[in-house]
């Protein structure tokens, strides 16, 4: 009974979706206690299957008892433990702050939310490249439509390129695939990883092939240099809860890039070239986007530069490759995610109480709530500009001790301007905000009870990452050891008993969804 | 066939590929209609190609690979549905942005007309 439970952050948003499409006449506060509830309930199951990896453990689930590699799995390691809590807790902040009104502006938005949810899960647990297609494409499908919640014109524009350009990365996934899938006959990551490793000649090459378009096509989803510039538009645009949770959607691409890469590409020429490519991109995206950070004229746009500021980060440590780089990029991705998520939902609220001038710096009427609404802004500034005393700090700090030789000299120049940079920039529209403004002061757009306590659940997590800091790197650095012996997977998933030896034809998959 | 079916996919995808950098919504739905026709043939082939080979275990002497069919189907489901969906947004975008340009507005005098 026990092992069907690592299913439950797939199943719980599905059937919770469904169930919500089904109910769209109920009323308003029925839909948000279902959904409320829905996301506590992948928390508490994120929570539970957190604990169970922390041990080491590592929980496979066979889809229809159809054994690997022939069918599709769900693998549970750290790394897929680490990204689905992160998930459930950033849900739950967008989600407390969406019931506060924003749901209500257009239809189903409960519904959809769920959905993202589920493809994103999903994305962290399948064991299986085209499942994981499949579930990028459900998380995609739902984006698209939470992205145009509420419609008018700037959405709608956004959304056009959004689409359009994620479905031609659709589609190079898909040659991915097929030229992998022609290359060695299996779909399953750890069994591929297996064939990988002996292959030579012709079928390397295209093995190489096939690794690099997974890889762009991982990029466009993480939005690294030069594929990025639909991401800053697009974020701007989204409602203020799915811009938050967009805050995760980059780090799919991540999440992605780090399975690919060190279960199954692993001492691959392709490797090699990946490690370069995203070395330099990340690093110049770092430079632009810190570029963007200090040319936005709107919060909105600025939070989508910081975004991207984080992405190139995480990549660029991604490329350091060892233990400690890895174990550094997964104690800080939890903090910025959760960072950025909270800075739009902040944003929201300012613009919420600044009429006309939204969230664009410019002079604008006075806020009504200063003090609240300062000192959160406050502490996520201080949080996504990598400031001490909250968590940033030290994942920056982590992260600067784990490159080496000449890597340090590109690395901590860059990161550190990076958060001079963007302590510039939130500075700047800090005092924009709080202080430059006309006197007199309308009595509108109060925060409201829900609003507020998601953004406080979202920015709690920057204090409470440094008290845990501890056995919150402990983890990360245990996550990354895990990354590090791909063989352990392969053996645990596969066994001794080689599936090599069946013929190419025999190799046959399960049905896929 | 081979050289015939690979001569296919690569016309199909330089077509899609180039109306997909047009700069009016329906080309580019074409263009991504087309290159998700040379994708799924793409994914057909990887299989390998043959002839008078069922996808049955003892129908035939050397069984094709059912997988890259079930990868195709699964893959044209999707694609349908995604297709759908971009027709209806671009039809939306033309009423709400009043163009059909991809950018919601004409572009400057050597735009396609």
């Amino acid at each position: 009974m026990i092992q069907h439970l690592v299913t439950l952050p797939v199943l719980i948003p599905m059937i919770g979706a469904v169930v919500l499409l089904l109910v769209s006449q109920a009323s308003d506060s029925r839909r948000r206690q279902l959904s409320v509830a829905l996301c506590v309930a992948q928390l508490l199951v994120s929570a539970w299957l957190l604990s169970r990896a922390a041990s080491g453990e590592m929980l496979f689930y066979a889809l229809g008892n159809w054994q690997a590699p022939f069918g599709i799995v769900l693998m549970l390691d750290r790394l897929s433990a680490l990204m689905l809590t992160l998930t459930a807790v950033l849900a739950l902040g967008c989600v407390l702050f969406a019931c506060a009104g924003e749901d209500i502006r257009g239809s189903n938005f409960h519904g959809l939310f769920q959905l993202q949810l589920m493809g994103l899960n999903g994305a962290f647990l399948t064991g299986d490249l085209f499942n994981l297609f499949v579930f990028f494409e459900i998380l995609l499908l739902a984006s698209y439509a939470l992205l145009m919640h509420g419609g008018g014109k700037e959405r709608i524009g956004a959304g056009l390129h959004y689409v359009i350009l994620n479905l031609a990365g659709s589609a190079l996934f898909l040659v991915a695939l097929g030229v992998l899938y022609g290359a060695t006959g299996t779909l399953n990551m750890a069994d591929m990883a297996r064939r990988v490793a002996v292959m030579d000649g012709d079928q390397a090459a295209l093995v190489t092939a096939g690794a690099l378009l997974l890889i762009v096509v991982f990029s466009l989803k993480a939005a690294l240099l030069p594929l990025y510039f639909w991401l800053p538009r697009t974020y701007a645009a989204a409602p203020a809860p799915v811009a938050a949770l967009f805050a995760i959607m980059t780090k799919v691409g991540l999440y992605a890039i780090l399975r690919v890469q060190s279960l199954i590409f692993v001492d691959t020429p392709a490797a090699e070239a990946i490690t370069t490519w995203l070395w330099w991109s990340g690093l110049a995206t770092i430079v632009l986007a810190g570029i963007g950070v200090l040319a936005a004229r709107d919060l909105r746009n600025l939070v989508a530069y910081l975004v991207l500021v984080s992405v190139g980060t995480l990549l660029a440590g991604k490329a350091l490759g060892s233990t400690e780089a890895v174990g550094a990029l997964l104690y800080y991705l939890p903090h910025t995610t959760l960072a950025c998520g909270a800075l739009y939902l902040i944003a929201e609220l300012i613009s919420q109480q600044r009429g006309k001038a939204g969230t664009r710096l410019v002079r604008g009427r006075r806020l009504h709530q200063r003090h609240l609404l300062g000192g959160m802004f406050l502490v996520a500034a201080v949080a996504v500009a990598g400031l001490p005393p909250l968590a940033g700090a030290l994942g920056k700090l982590l992260l600067m001790q784990a490159a080496e030789g000449a890597a340090r000299l590109w690395l901590w120049p860059l990161l550190l301007l990076a958060g001079l940079v963007a302590l510039i920039a939130m500075s700047r529209a800090g005092s924009v905000f709080f202080w430059a403004s006309y006197k007199g002061a309308a009595d509108s757009g109060r925060v409201t009870r829900p609003q507020l306590a998601g953004v406080l659940w979202l920015l709690a997590s920057a204090p409470l990452l440094v008290g845990f800091a501890g056995p919150v790197s402990d983890y990360a650095r245990a996550t990354a050891e895990q990354l590090a012996e791909p063989q352990v997977v392969i053996f645990r998933l596969l066994g001794e008993s080689p599936a090599l030896q069946f013929g190419r034809l025999a190799t046959d998959e399960g049905e896929s969804p | 066939m081979e050289a015939l079916f690979s001569l296919v996919v690569g016309v199909l995808t330089a077509s899609g590929i180039y109306l997909l950098l047009r700069g009016r919504t329906f080309p580019v739905i074409v263009g991504l209609a087309l290159l998700g026709y040379a994708v799924n043939l793409f994914l057909f082939s990887t299989g390998g190609l043959h002839t008078h080979a069922a996808a049955v275990i003892g129908e035939s002497i050397s069984p094709a690979d059912p997988l890259p069919q079930a990868l195709v189907l699964t893959a044209i489901v999707i694609g349908f549905a995604m297709t759908a969906f971009v027709v209806i947004l671009a039809i939306r975008a033309r009423s709400e942005l009043g163009s059909d340009h991809v950018d919601g507005q004409q572009g400057e005098a050597g735009d396609a007309k």
